[in-house]
């Protein structure tokens, strides 16, 4: 139901002016549709998020966007510390650093289609997914501070893939400013030996195939042609970014009265940049951005060693890895003033624009790959980012289809196992330990991801490159 | 008046809730709600029993801080769990709980929980006396 205030800027891009505390409009990035299926609740987060200390120029709101914990999921906002302003663990959120990653295979859909079932299978017994499920690697205490210090850098080292794929990461897969000091013993612990596993909920790790291709030039520069087929690896820093959400979303929480700022919701909890709480987060929440990224790095590892054994004709390059919960320190270009801002991303993919000095030289012509992950029946999108989306949401898209509906909800409307046949008579494999986890995750209980992507083209925030189809998906 | 747990509905994630004739029944029935998130509580042989301690500013942080003490429980040990007992002196909290490893196989674990949330977070005593604690846990 949309917001009484809610204003049309243009076909795509709606506002709320400020009211009240509000510092700065709430922007949303949608079509008329997906406006009219925005939660309330969404309106009124981004409406906080707007009255936060040192937001600079909007909050702004993604086509995906749902109801969220403090910041709407779908939500960006940017702050400067000069101008008083926060970070938020709350704007962040638990799964710190949660992406996805694509990989070239050098198969087509023709070569992958005979051996689907059996590849399915071996990915499956060897990528440990689900609750309760442990890697084969422990980390002692050096080793998990190198990790959070290295990222996949750290993981490279350690024999976890090549060289090659840090150019083809965010941040050249290590996040800097991690200060492993700052993450308590017991998110260490929590990770001890959930290194290398996808987790659960819609984490999974996906065989697709490249089904359409809308921007040849960008397609090309990606490697990508129709019926490539790709592996989309999405899962964040596990328990350790959770661990590290939940205290200091606790400590933020406590100390927001101290800070003088008032939290109209707990969960915006946040702290003044420069303050010592502030510093402490931003160091443990980069430690988790490190964590996620060797986590998938170790995870494209033993995808490789399965490919190896069932298809070792397969050459798994790394597209891209982005991830969708972070907080990084960005220039971006305000009033035709650059400044230093503490960018938000909470369920936002980053979208360097064409020209970026951060794209490696292959990608610098096009823009940043945005990977969109799909809900295993429904497609997946790779964008790139535009020239435009800089003057749009600091460099932002959406990240995902976006629920559109409650796990229970879900549960009620569908059964695992009618779920995992249907999706097997469209020649799509599942494999997931848990059925009720694939009914939660039925691909209905998701918003049209094809009309949030076109919202994103349509917005400027960034362009469609290709559309994928999922083959066979590892639910976790 | 009977105890009891319930689900309620969040956008992505799940709500949970124990109600009870005193506050620390209903933190007992939020904790089975917490395990029902992940599998049916049934299912879970309270074999081995885990102490935990809490103290936090106010009622409402307490219920969130003991159920994040049940999640990093559930993460470290591989654990879930389906029998409390909670004991509250103020806002400290001193609790056992019992319950028995993963099993994949009997347990059929759906989701794991990330961490108990702020989000519809509320203790209250309802007019007819009964406590009600509950808040959205992120899965």
């Amino acid at each position: 139901m949309a917001h009484p205030e809610l204003r049309q800027r243009s076909e795509f891009e709606w506002e709320i002016a400020p009211v009240g505390a509000m510092r700065v409009p709430a922007v949303f990035f949608a079509s008329q549709a997906l406006i009219d299926a925005l939660d309330a609740k969404v309106f009124e987060q981004a409406c906080n998020v707007a009255a936060l200390p040192g937001i600079v120029q909007a909050s702004y709101v993604m086509p995906d966007a749902h109801w969220g914990y403090g910041f709407p999921i779908g939500g960006v906002a940017a702050f400067d510390a000069e101008a008083g302003g926060v970070v938020s663990a709350g704007g962040v959120g638990f799964d710190i650093s949660c992406g996805v990653r694509t990989l070239h295979t050098g198969l087509t859909a023709a070569q992958l289609e005979r051996i689907k079932t059996p590849l399915a299978d071996a990915l499956f017994a060897h990528i440990p997914a689900g609750v309760g499920s442990t890697g084969a690697l422990r980390l002692n205490d050096k080793a998990m501070d190198a990790m959070l210090a290295g990222g996949a850098q750290w993981a490279v080292a350690q024999g976890f893939g090549a060289e090659a794929d840090l150019l083809r990461s965010e941040e050249h897969g290590c996040m800097a400013g991690a200060v492993p000091g700052a993450v308590s013993a017991q998110a260490k612990k929590r990770q001890r030996d959930e290194m290398g596993t996808l987790g659960s909920g819609n984490h999974y790790l996906e065989l697709q195939r490249v089904a359409e291709i809308f921007d040849t030039q960008a397609a090309a520069a990606f490697g990508l042609k129709v019926d490539d087929v790709v592996v989309s690896i999405h899962c964040g820093s596990r328990g350790l970014g959770h661990q590290i959400g939940t205290e200091y979303l606790r400590d933020m929480t406590i100390a927001a009265g101290e800070h003088g700022i008032r939290l109209p919701d707990r969960e915006l909890a946040c702290a003044p940049i420069d303050s010592p709480l502030g510093q402490r987060y931003l160091g443990a929440m980069r430690a988790a951005i490190n964590c996620a990224l060797a986590n998938r790095q170790i995870i494209t590892h033993l995808t490789r060693e399965v490919f190896a054994r069932i298809a070792p004709q397969a050459r798994l390059d790394l597209l891209y890895d982005v991830s969708h919960n972070t907080c990084k320190v960005e220039e971006h270009v305000v009033a035709g003033k650059v400044r230093r801002l503490f960018v938000h991303r909470k369920g936002a993919t980053r979208a360097f624009g064409p020209g970026h000095r951060e794209l490696p030289p292959e990608l610098r012509a096009v823009g940043q790959p945005v990977l969109i992950g799909g809900s295993m029946g429904t497609s997946s999108y790779i964008l790139a980012g535009t020239r435009e989306s800089e003057t749009r949401a600091f460099s932002s898209a959406c990240h995902g289809a976006g629920r559109a509906m409650s796990r229970h909800a879900a549960t009620r409307q569908w059964h695992g196992r009618t779920v995992v046949d249907d999706l097997a008579g469209r020649g799509i494999v599942i494999r997931s330990p848990s059925l009720r986890g694939v009914a939660e995750e039925a691909p209905g209980a998701y918003k049209d991801v094809s009309a949030v992507v076109d919202a994103a083209d349509a917005a400027g925030l960034a362009r469609k490159v290709v559309r994928l189809l999922p083959m066979a998906c590892i639910k976790g | 008046m009977t105890a009891y747990w319930r689900h309620f509905s969040h956008a992505a994630d799940i709500g949970v809730a124990g109600v009870a004739p005193d506050l620390a029944g209903a933190f007992v029935q939020a904790a089975l709600a917490l395990t029902a998130v992940v599998c049916e509580p049934q299912r879970v042989r309270a074999d081995s029993v885990v102490e935990i301690r809490c103290n936090a500013p106010d009622a409402e942080l307490l219920l969130v801080d003991w159920l994040n003490a049940l999640i990093y429980e559930m993460a470290v040990r591989h654990m879930l769990f389906s029998r409390f007992e909670v004991r509250l002196d103020g806002t400290r909290l001193h609790a056992r709980a019992w319950g028995e490893a993963v099993d994949m196989a009997r347990h059929q674990p759906a989701v794991e929980v990330k961490g108990a949330t702020y989000t519809a977070l509320r203790v209250f005593q309802d007019a007819q006396g009964l406590w009600h604690a509950q808040c959205v846990v992120d899965v």
